[in-house]
């Protein structure tokens, strides 16, 4: 994901540490008034709420009547209907035009927009797609993406002018839009396919929900952070609130709608792959069945295109937002229609619409024999250090059983209590109340013990990530080389789909949750390499200039100097950790994860939409009271971007 | 039909706006966007995440595309979503079932929008299996009263200080966890989470000739890579698996089944029938899964190996 702006660092408060000392103090007297009705180690029964029934009537009363309530016929038909017919639209079109066209329009359009170096990387990128036997399913994932993120930018930037133009919108929307991008993906499956069934609506529906949100959070942002003065001016030549909006906010915010559109497209593509669990088809379908076989090189040939795909995208939109001003264009509109037309019409005439067969190149062979050296040779019995397995086996009981146990004989409330102390140091009030709540929602729903079970690979997962990512961020930060090294490793692990390594994982690490863990820190590693680089790169120069000065040693400078100061930064990149290491945890129940993950996977596979949705309740209160609880402030930055 | 992407949108809605203006939209009739592109008839199956399943899938494939001419499309679907699939005619058969009865009630029985097609021909049966090279060490370990005698062997960082039972997907029929504590064994039960994990974990279980118990069942094609032996739990009778949470016996044997959406059983001409004949033999399926599985064949590869080996059998489904 392109850009994360790093906030400005504060200001430390002189009063900092009395005001932490009160907090805490406040904390400890509402425990200790509440204390006598405080008992017990786990949540207690009779606080929780059993939504088993309720749960399985409603789904019972969704199946038989799918096919005669008007709710269905006239309502969630129509919309299905919709999805069907422009995905369908969309990839006849793909097809029609045959792969030489839409190479030529994809290459043509990336000219346009961002220039030919990125032209020639687009037409390469598909070009690959179709050279690893991959045409059809790729064409099917790009019509269900084009979809997918058409309706997800038009109702996030339809939500996103109603928060930019109204701030009491912006108050009601704001912690909403904020929950949904901590949500893991793997909640949203369940109630999607429960109203529309498996397939193309759902994994569409499920799609948008998960991708619009940027788009909202950024049009609100960019149409909030309009320049004062500039509307002012725009103001005073009369023009109508029609015409403001139009011809000023609108233009001002272009690099925030782009970068909404940015990542809005990466979003949608990182679930098009999750969303083969519920029938998407396309690029995911491919990668969900080759790990049925355990096939990871049939695996990565699926997953290849799903990267390339998402490093075109990426750095076509990235750099049609970097260009401000509307400078002379390299090719214009109609020679772009009319060179794709003409490859499309070459192709028809010459009969090769659909990819040639010779001209694939089959990576699954090789993939294969080097995975399978991989695992044999470093799983066991390596001498000194010891295998994979031995290093998954003594993490599980050295850290992992540890932690969950601590968490599991912790009182209830004495985690709520450290949840909310933690919380309110880190951010406000109101992050540790949402933080609070969150948890106890958990407890509610009796799934206090499953939950702490994934908190605690969570907890282990984020720990050894902020390990290796700060390392490797300070490093990247000092060095250029380093950085530019990193680059393309740093994207491909952020977009290759985690079902890709899941099994190489468990044939590193064994069935359990250390092969979870694992899954979770090489997806999260990047962002929080990433966050790191940056925060520490936008160290005041002046500020290293005067240590330099001072004679402080690189080391002197690194840990007195950049570190402090990018405090801030550092803790953006515990937040996103933590957020991404979630994601990935939950959906390490498909490799002996157990606890929420497994439920999830459970309630999808089995259609228990008792165990299921509650586990995935669970899911979001949990993401959300760790988001909360690593918050940097209460407030994002609000000015600028 | 050369339009570019983006003006289809507008006008595939503005033709939906229009189609649209009156009656209902049912969506359980609505087929997927990405079959029948091809024209012509086209059949789409479901396939399931285990090997078996897809080589039933590959040969009917085959067949159907090859012999009959139809464009066949295939999706992944869990088990029981697949049953939900099938009634909604998103999937035009299932031809592996392990036995769903409620479903099987609800949708065949009452909704009657799934027929019957008989049994493939495949006897599945579900099991605790232990590798035979740790049967030749401990003879006597394959019978489940000895298991806690050798619940040490079994030890694991997951399974807690107990023996690990290593179970599978959540789709997959298992009454484990019920087992486990009925006949009062020293044994946690583990989830895989996916076949996949469960079977990357045997292989690597068997490279290093380490001892496992796992649930598996038969027929499966990793038998012929890691040979197993079953462990011998308390005999199936009929009717002592009906109380789930007091089940104290093993897996019976069940004949698998194929299952028609309705409508496409009553009007879907050759390609019916010919799914409704489709039947074979446990050797015949597993000999396809190894093709798949072990050698690495593409599904269609592996069918039209098979195929050409074995016409007297796929003769009698066309006929």
């Amino acid at each position: 994901m392109a850009a994360l702006t790093v906030p400005v660092l504060r200001t430390k408060a002189p009063l900092l540490r009395n005001r932490a000392a009160a907090k805490l103090l406040l904390l400890a007297l509402i425990t200790a008034v509440l204390l006598p009705l405080l008992h017990g180690h786990s949540w207690p029964h009779h606080l929780t709420v059993s939504l088993t029934r309720p749960l399985t009537d409603a789904s019972d009363w969704i199946i038989d009547n799918r096919d005669t309530h008007p709710l269905f016929l006239y309502f969630f038909g129509y919309v299905s209907n919709a999805v069907v017919l422009s995905v369908r639209a969309v990839y006849v079109a793909l097809l029609a035009i045959g792969w030489p066209g839409v190479t030529a329009l994809g290459a043509l359009v990336a000219w346009r927009v961002a220039g030919p170096r990125l032209a020639a990387g687009t037409a390469a990128a598909f070009l690959a797609c179709g050279a690893l036997g991959m045409w059809e399913p790729t064409m099917q994932t790009f019509a269900l993406m084009v979809v997918a993120v058409l309706v997800s930018v038009l109702l996030g930037a339809a939500l996103g002018l109603a928060g930019g133009l109204s701030a009491r919108l912006d108050r009601a929307l704001r912690p909403v839009l904020d929950t949904m991008q901590v949500l893991p993906a793997f909640a949203y499956l369940l109630p999607v396919v429960l109203v529309f069934g498996i397939g193309v609506p759902a994994a569409v529906l499920a799609t948008v929900v998960y991708a619009a949100p940027p788009m909202a959070r950024l049009t609100a942002l960019g149409l909030r952070g309009a320049d004062p003065e500039v509307l002012e001016a725009v103001e005073s030549l009369g023009a109508t609130r029609r015409q403001r909006l139009l011809t000023a906010r609108v233009p001002l915010a272009r690099r925030e709608l782009l970068l909404g559109l940015n990542q809005t497209i990466m979003m949608a593509l990182s679930m098009a792959v999750i969303a083969s669990v519920i029938g998407a088809g396309g690029l995911g379908d491919r990668v969900y069945q080759a790990l049925s076989t355990v096939d990871v090189g049939q695996a990565l040939a699926a997953g290849i295109p799903i990267v390339l795909l998402a490093v075109v995208l990426d750095r076509v939109t990235g750099a049609a937002g970097a260009t401000r001003d509307e400078g002379p264009r390299t090719i214009g509109r109609p020679y772009v229609l009319a060179v794709t037309a003409a490859a499309a019409l070459a192709a028809r005439l010459l009969g090769v619409l659909d990819w040639p067969n010779g001209w694939t190149v089959r990576i699954a062979a090789p993939v294969d024999h080097a995975v399978d050296w991989m695992t044999s040779h470093l799983y066991s019995g390596v001498p000194v250090v010891g295998g994979t397995a031995d290093w998954a086996a003594h993490f599980t009981t050295w850290v992992l059983d540890p932690v969950r146990d601590g968490l599991q004989w912790l009182p209830w409330w004495s985690v709520l209590l450290v949840v909310a102390a933690l919380a309110w140091l880190i951010g406000t009030w109101r992050t540790a109340l949402t933080a609070v709540l969150a948890l106890a929602a958990i407890g509610v729903l009796g799934v206090w013990e499953p939950s702490l079970d994934t908190l605690s690979q969570v907890l282990a997962a984020v720990a050894v990530t902020l390990v290796l990512g700060f390392a490797t961020g300070i490093a990247a930060a000092r060095s250029d080389r380093v950085e530019r090294a990193l680059r393309p490793v740093l994207d491909v692990c952020q977009t290759m789909p985690q079902f890709v390594y899941l099994i190489p994982v468990v044939a590193l690490f064994g069935v359990g949750r250390a092969p979870a863990v694992a899954a979770a820190v090489v997806y999260a590693l990047p962002a929080v390499v990433r966050i790191t680089a940056q925060g520490l790169r936008q160290v005041d120069p002046a500020a290293l200039e005067s240590a330099r000065s001072l004679g402080a040693t690189g080391r002197q400078q690194l840990w007195q100097v950049q570190l402090p100061l990018a405090r801030r930064a550092l803790l953006l990149a515990v937040n996103q950790g933590v957020v991404l290491v979630l994601a990935v945890v939950i959906i390490g129940g498909l490799v002996g994860g157990g606890a929420l993950g497994y439920d999830v996977a459970f309630g999808l596979a089995q259609g228990d939409l008792a165990t299921g949705l509650v586990a995935g309740a669970a899911i979001v209160c949990l993401g959300l009271a760790l988001d909360r609880v690593t918050q940097p402030t209460g407030r994002r930055p609000r000015k600028g971007a | 039909m050369r339009t570019r992407p983006r003006t289809t949108i507008p006008v595939a809605l503005a033709v939906l706006g229009l189609a649209g203006g009156c009656g209902a939209a049912d969506m359980t009739e609505q087929a997927s966007p990405f079959a029948h592109t091809g024209g012509g008839r086209s059949v789409t199956l479901s396939v399931q995440s285990w090997v078996g399943a897809e080589s039933n899938v590959a040969v009917a494939r085959y067949l159907l595309e090859h012999k009959l001419g139809y464009r066949v499309d295939t999706v992944q679907v869990d088990e029981v979503p697949a049953w939900d699939a099938l009634s909604q005619g998103r999937v035009d058969a299932i031809l592996e079932d392990w036995g769903h009865p409620d479903q099987e009630k609800r949708y065949v029985e009452d909704k009657k929008t799934i027929a019957r097609a008989g049994d493939l021909g495949v006897t599945g049966h579900i099991g605790w299996f232990v590798p035979t090279y740790l049967v030749r060490q401990h003879p006597d370990i394959t019978d489940w009263h000895n298991l806690d005698k050798y619940a040490s062997l079994f030890r694991t960082a997951e399974s807690g200080g107990k023996g690990q039972l290593m179970d599978g997907s959540p789709s997959y029929v298992t009454n484990d966890k019920a087992l486990v504590k009925n006949l009062r064994l020293d044994y946690q039960v583990v989830f895989a989470g996916s076949e996949a994990a469960q079977i990357t974990q045997m292989k690597q279980f068997a490279k290093e000739r380490k001892p496992f118990l796992t649930y598996w069942y038969s027929p499966q094609w990793l038998f012929r890579k890691v040979p197993m032996t079953e462990v011998k739990l308390p005999p199936y009778k009929d009717g002592c698996d009906a109380d789930a949470a007091k089940i104290a016996c093993a897996y019976p044997r069940t004949p698998l089944q194929k299952y028609l959406n309705a409508d496409f059983a009553r009007s879907g001409g050759k390609a019916a029938e010919f799914l409704k004949k489709f039947r074979w033999t446990t050797d015949d399926q597993n000999e396809v899964s190894l093709l798949i599985a072990q050698d690495k064949l593409s599904p269609d590869q592996a069918a039209a190996k098979w195929v050409d080996g074995h016409p007297s059998v796929w003769k009698r489904w066309l006929s």
